[in-house]
């Protein structure tokens, strides 16, 4: 049929290539990969500041203590083991297990509030004030960036559970939740630089 | 030779090209090697590229094209390709050794017996102060006119009371930012007597525009008459005017802004008049310093320098007169 | 006989099968109809045309504030326009250019048109994104053009520096405003950057292997990668500037340790590459129309690759040549200056490829190569005196005076300016279906040309006597009248150059020859298929066999079968050969971008009130972005039926 339709010219029949594809044979995983490398270079350009700010003042941190480090390691810790659920399900989700992709995205979601919860706390325990010394802007910043990281995914998760219940399951669904682990990862990995240098940088650095 | 034929292009007392001291001469030097390097480059390449087009062109639209391209052809291009490109190579290390080579020049001069000066920038105007020999009651606080002997080396401790400003006498250095949280050094030497204008080189606001700067190269001699003079508190006004006049200046808006040192004046918001009538310009170069521009400038300054940071001052004529007349005594 | 092979990947429909098969096709890739169908329109040449016209209008307006200025410089201690108006025009102007002008004309639009249709695909990856990026750019520009007719309009330069755009010394919304409309286009820029990265990794035709690329195409991956790496920023020195501003953050106060120097790193470190990413663009271009017009394969495709790619790295080492006066230490000077040099090298290899490729070729002189020989000869000028600026030395001496402003008017009018006319003259056939008029465009470049440099020459002698820029007026006996009124006269001709382009475009779309698929007899992809292009682009998506794929077509080179034509089905290829790899379906027009634009344009404008905005302003963007992803029932059951899962 598509030699007919191509008036006797020489083809090349795509008709048996897959549709629904995973990792980097997917369009929507490139995309996230290049949102997240715009996201990343906005931490790493933040983080430099942070330490160009130190290298232009005295004491640092500047009259206040560093954060506490009780929450920020709890949530460490909670990002850390997260990844056990998330992989599975990821691996799940190529396979097509319906039953596995639904529990993990819940798990997921579960997580998610966790992380936010213990975030809450950490915010409480920052021990400094934006708007008092440019230290403090940037901790409160960078602090900022990461929760809306966090609240997005978060938000993402949700929806894609709810899409998981609905009947409009499809590859293309399978393919959005390896998304959604893939870009949990990007916020656990970012996290952890930034957990090093709010909490352990002040700590380090003070003379 | 291209010296001697670009540099008159360029008479004047605001120009990088008219160098009156070793660091603009170095930079001049510099300036015209990239000049003649580069013309020499764009004439050839221009050339060669008219060669080609001229030559070349087809007559008549689109010729048939064999779009192979021969390969003998090809290779002879490539070498051609490669020794431009080398030899473009060289001619940018020579011009990176040579800028190189004159920053070195240019911050060599010796800073340890160098006059410091201090200068503060301000909107719209620049601060000046000279601790010479480090003592405070030996300072000189001016604005808008650096005095340094002719010869000697100088350097300028700036640094700025707002924004971002930038100061630059181009026939003797180049321009040096003054930022807010920071202190730059800027080591200069006059060898010409003269007075040579500078101008503030970073956008700063509405009066951007009107921020200039003389610096005053003299003799050491009149150079130290001008300190001690400086140095002077206000003379006391002898003519009844000018006594009034002072009456006038001490009881406006005035003393909340301007110092006198000798009266009750001591406010720094804007220059200090102590010596007003010795500067030849005021406002940061905006008027010359007649009794006209005076009057103008003090009734309403807003319609010379919109947005300058002096409101308007309506007085009667002859209380204006009279701060006038005091004005003028400020030697 | 080339001719002949291309005849074969142009895509002629002579049968009644192919007339069935492009009905359907039309019907199912159509952009809606109406009022109401213009919102939800997401086809890449749509959305591209729609970027093209709203950035050149940008440009007019941006060239008449040009005229403003030049009126008012054209008299000393001229009392015209007072410094507050002053001001928000030349600021207007600089951000008009790079924000709205040049990034979105240079990359955006001519990314999003060209890029789909050279690699042989039927739309953009994420054509809904692509709508969404176009309406932020649309209205942040109608935003900065509201506030300033309401005298609102930034004023403290196209970078804004602190402290003077800081909340001590910035009074009113005027910075805001700006740093918003970096907002505004920063996400439009880099929502295209990776519609293109996509497009071109996962959506070439099979058979375009890295080494098959068209050049113009590598311009563009290019360039968005440096969008990529670039733009955060920009992102990050104008949030901390509006926080600073609105939520009393810190970082610029020098009193509470805080830098104003930092501001300027951050913003630079985008703003450097940023030349390069309105640069590369042109270069892309006088690639493609040098080849096409000296009648053979450019000269040193690989080197001029490798010069594309070097540009974009080098480009990430030069940013601290913009704050040499600002006293930085003087080995990270040196450094600076070697590294900024060191860019005139692949400048040069280009430079030398494209004189190559004309003197070994046949050139044939149409507009666009007019405009092409007049890049050479304006844009090396410019990038002559980028050497002088590289040097420390003399860059303290000319920076911040009419030097720069002749530099940098020099490259970006020389390097993308005239590159971007010659692309109008170019594949304005493409784009409309018409000729434009050879006549009226040579005179319209000549006009132009001539103009320019009777502006623009002179600025480099002001610069040298002294005129620093930025200044709302200056003395009358500083030496700077004359030039300056030879200035604003240059202006006129260059306002009659682009006054006949424009009545040239008015009249060549009403009464213009028709154009034929392919005038130029140029090799590239989007030259086989319809002038307009269809709706569908390719009637048959072809396959490529080599840089200029019409004229390396071989005599019976493959199209593609198989794909389900009553859905958006494309094919993927790999990254490095481009075998095929899968098939992907785009999704339908749909309202929804434009609704979340909306939103988001509300919550940008809101946060420079109230920065709580940006919270309430969330709930009806996720909502909004739920729409917009949300499939409907039939789809996935249509897909569900369908799919054909990867073996893995
Ligand atoms: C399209 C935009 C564009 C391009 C392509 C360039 C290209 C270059 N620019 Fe320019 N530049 C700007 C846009 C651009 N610039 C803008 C907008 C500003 C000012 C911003 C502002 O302050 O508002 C600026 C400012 C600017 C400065 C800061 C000046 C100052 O503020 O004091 C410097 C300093 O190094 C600089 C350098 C260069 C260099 C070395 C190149 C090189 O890439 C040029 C390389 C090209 C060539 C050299 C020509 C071709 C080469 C040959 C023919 C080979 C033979 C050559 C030799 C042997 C030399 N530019
Ligand atoms: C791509 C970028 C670009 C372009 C194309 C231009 C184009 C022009 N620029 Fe601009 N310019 C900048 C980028 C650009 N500029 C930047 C970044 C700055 C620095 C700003 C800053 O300091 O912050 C600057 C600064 C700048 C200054 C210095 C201001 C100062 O420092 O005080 C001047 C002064 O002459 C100037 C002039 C011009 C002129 C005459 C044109 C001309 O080429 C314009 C030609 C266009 C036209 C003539 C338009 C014709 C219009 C029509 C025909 C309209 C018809 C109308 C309708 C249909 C409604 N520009
Ligand atoms: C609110 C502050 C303020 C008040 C009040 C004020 N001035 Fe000023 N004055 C300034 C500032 C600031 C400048 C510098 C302006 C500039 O050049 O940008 C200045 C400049 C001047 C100059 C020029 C000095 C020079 O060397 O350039 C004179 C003279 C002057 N003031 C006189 C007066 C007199 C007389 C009065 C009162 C009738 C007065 N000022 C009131 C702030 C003030
Ligand atoms: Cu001070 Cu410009
Ligand atoms: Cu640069």
């Amino acid at each position: 049929m598509a030699e007919e339709l191509t008036r006797g010219r020489q083809t090349l029949d795509v008709s048996m290539l897959p549709n629904v594809t995973f990792a980097d044979r997917s369009l929507t995983w490139w995309g996230t990969m290049g949102m997240m490398a715009i996201e990343a270079g906005v931490f790493a350009l933040v983080i430099a500041a942070y330490f160009y700010l130190h290298s232009r003042s005295q004491d640092w941190p500047p009259g206040v203590l560093p954060p506490d480090l009780t929450w920020g390691t709890v949530n460490t810790f909670i990002f850390i083991l997260s990844v056990i659920p998330t992989e599975w399900y990821r691996r799940r989700a190529h396979k097509g297990d319906l039953g596995a992709v639904r529990l993990g995205l819940v798990i997921a979601t579960f997580v998610g509030m966790a992380n936010l919860g213990v975030r809450y706390l950490e915010l409480r325990h920052l021990n400094c004030d934006w708007s008092q010394t440019a230290y403090g802007s940037a901790v409160w910043f960078l602090m900022g960036l990461h929760i809306t990281h966090l609240l997005t995914d978060w938000v993402e998760t949700i929806v894609l559970t709810v899409l998981f219940y609905s009947p409009h399951i499809e590859g293309k669904r399978f393919v959005d939740a390896e998304e959604n682990a893939s870009y949990w990862y990007f916020v656990v990995l970012t996290w952890i630089p930034i957990y090093l240098v709010l909490y352990w940088a002040p700590r380090w650095l003070r003379s | 030779m291209i010296f001697s034929f670009i540099s008159p292009m360029f008479p004047g007392h605001q120009t990088p090209l008219s160098p009156v001291g070793p660091q603009a001469r170095h930079i001049e030097h510099n300036l015209l090697l990239i000049f003649s390097i580069t013309s020499i480059v764009y004439v050839i390449v221009i050339a060669v590229l008219a060669y080609g087009v001229v030559r070349n062109h087809a007559r008549e639209g689109f010729v048939p094209h064999t779009l192979v391209e021969d390969p003998e052809i090809e290779r002879k291009a490539t070498w051609i390709v490669g020794a431009a490109l080398g030899l473009t190579i060289i001619l940018l290390l020579v011009m990176m050794v040579s800028s190189f080579y004159t920053s070195h020049s240019t911050a060599v001069l010796a800073q340890a017996q160098a006059i410091k000066i201090d200068v503060y920038g301000h909107q719209w105007w620049w601060e000046v102060e000279y601790p010479i020999n480090e003592q405070p009651y030996r300072m000189v606080r001016t604005a808008n006119e650096i005095h340094v002997p002719v010869g000697a080396v100088v350097t300028i401790h700036a640094t700025s009371r707002d924004v971002i400003h930038s100061f630059w006498a181009p026939n003797i250095h180049g321009k040096k930012d003054l930022l807010p949280g920071y202190e730059n050094d800027l080591t200069i030497q006059v060898d010409q007597p003269g007075t040579w204008r500078g101008q503030c080189a970073e956008f700063c606001g509405l009066q951007h525009a009107h921020m200039a700067f003389d610096i005053v190269a003299q003799s050491r001699e009149d150079f130290d008459r001008w300190y001690e003079q400086q140095l002077s508190p206000a003379p006391e006004p002898a003519s009844s005017q000018a006594i009034h006049g002072r009456e006038v200046f001490l009881t406006h808006a005035c003393v909340m802004c301007h110092t006198i040192r000798g009266t009750t004046a001591g406010a720094t918001v804007g220059p200090d008049l102590t010596h007003l009538a010795s500067r030849s310009m005021i406002a940061a170069g905006t008027l010359k310093n007649t009794r006209g521009n005076l009057a103008g400038w003090i009734s309403n300054a807003q319609s010379i320098k919109p947005g300058v940071r002096m409101p308007p001052n309506p007085m009667p004529s002859s209380d204006l007169n009279d701060l006038l007349a005091y004005l003028e005594t400020l030697r | 006989m080339s001719e002949q092979r291309a005849a074969l990947i142009e895509q002629t429909i002579s049968t009644a099968e192919e007339a069935e098969r492009a009905r359907n096709l039309e019907r199912i890739w159509a952009e809606p109809k109406g009022f109401i169908g213009w919102f939800k329109a997401v086809h890449h040449t749509t959305i591209g045309k729609r970027y093209m016209v709203t950035a050149f209008a940008f440009f007019l307006a941006g060239g008449l504030l040009a005229g403003a200025m030049r009126l008012q410089l054209a008299f000393p201690e001229s009392h015209l326009m007072s410094p507050d108006l002053y001001n928000q025009i030349f600021t207007m102007h600089g951000s008009i250019m790079m924000f709205l002008f040049a990034v979105p004309m240079m990359f955006e639009a001519l990314a999003v048109y060209f890029v789909p249709l050279m690699v042989g695909t039927r739309n953009i990856a994420f054509p809904r994104l692509n709508a969404f990026s176009y309406y932020l750019f649309l209205f942040g520009g109608l935003m900065l053009f509201a506030f300033f007719f309401v005298n609102s309009g930034p004023d403290r330069g196209w970078f804004a520096y602190v402290p003077l755009s800081g909340p001590d010394y910035g009074a009113g919304k005027r910075a805001d405003i700006w740093a918003q409309l970096i907002t505004f286009t920063e996400v439009s820029a880099l929502a295209v950057a990776v519609e293109v990265i996509v497009t071109v990794f996962k959506l070439r035709a099979p058979g375009m292997s890295l080494n098959r690329i068209p050049i113009f195409v590598w311009g563009q991956v290019v360039v968005a990668f440096m969008v990529i790496f670039a733009m955060p920023g920009v992102v990050v020195s104008s949030t901390m500037l509006l926080l600073d501003r609105t939520a009393s953050t810190q970082f610029f106060n020098p009193a509470v340790g805080g830098d104003v120097l930092l501001f300027q790193h951050l913003f630079w470190w985008f703003g450097h590459p940023e030349v390069y990413i309105i640069f590369l663009p042109g270069t892309a271009i006088v690639s493609t129309i040098v080849a096409t017009f000296s009648r053979r394969h450019v000269f040193g495709y690989m080197a001029l690759v490798l010069s594309l790619i070097a540009t974009g790295f080098v480009a990430f080492g030069l940013w601290v040549h913009h704050m040499f006066a600002t006293g930085i230490p003087q080995m990270s000077e040196a450094f600076f200056t070697a590294a900024s040099m060191m860019i005139a090298i692949p400048a040069g290899a280009q430079i030398f490829c494209w004189l190559a490729t004309i003197v070994t070729g046949k050139p044939v002189l149409k507009t666009p190569m007019w405009w092409v020989l007049g890049f050479f000869f304006v844009f090396i000028i410019g990038g002559m005196t980028g050497i002088f600026v590289a040097s420390v030395p003399v860059d303290l001496q000319v920076h911040d005076t009419y030097f720069v402003v002749a530099h940098f008017h020099y490259v970006l009018i020389g390097g993308a300016v005239f590159p971007l006319f010659g692309a109008f003259a170019y594949w304005f056939p493409k784009i409309t279906g018409r000729m434009l008029s050879e006549r009226i465009g040579m005179w319209s470049f000549w006009l132009f040309t001539i103009g320019f440099n009777i502006t623009f020459f002179p600025m480099h002698i002001l610069g040298l006597r002294g005129m620093p820029r930025r200044v709302y007026t200056y003395p009358a006996d500083a030496g700077w009248t004359v030039l300056n009124q030879i200035q604003s006269c240059g202006y006129l001709l260059l306002f009659a150059g682009v006054s006949l382009f424009l009545w040239n475009v008015w009249t060549s779309l009403r009464r213009g020859e028709a154009a034929p698929p392919n005038p130029w007899q140029a090799g590239g992809l989007e030259w086989a298929t319809d002038s307009p292009p269809r709706a569908y682009n390719f009637l048959n998506l072809p396959t490529v066999n080599g840089s200029e794929a019409l004229w390396d077509a071989l005599p019976d080179q493959p199209v593609i079968s198989g794909l389900h034509e009553d859905v958006r089905e494309i094919v993927t290829t790999r990254i490095h050969d481009a075998e095929p790899d899968g098939r992907d379906e785009l999704p339908e027009p749909s309202i929804w971008p434009f609704i979340a634009a909306v939103v988001t344009t509300a919550l940008f404008i809101g946060s420079i009130f109230r920065p709580i905005a940006v919270s309430i302003g969330a709930i009806p963007l996720a909502i909004a972005l739920i729409g917009w992803f949300w499939p409907t029932r039939e789809e996935s059951e249509r897909r569900r039926r369908r799919d054909i899962w990867q073996k893995s």
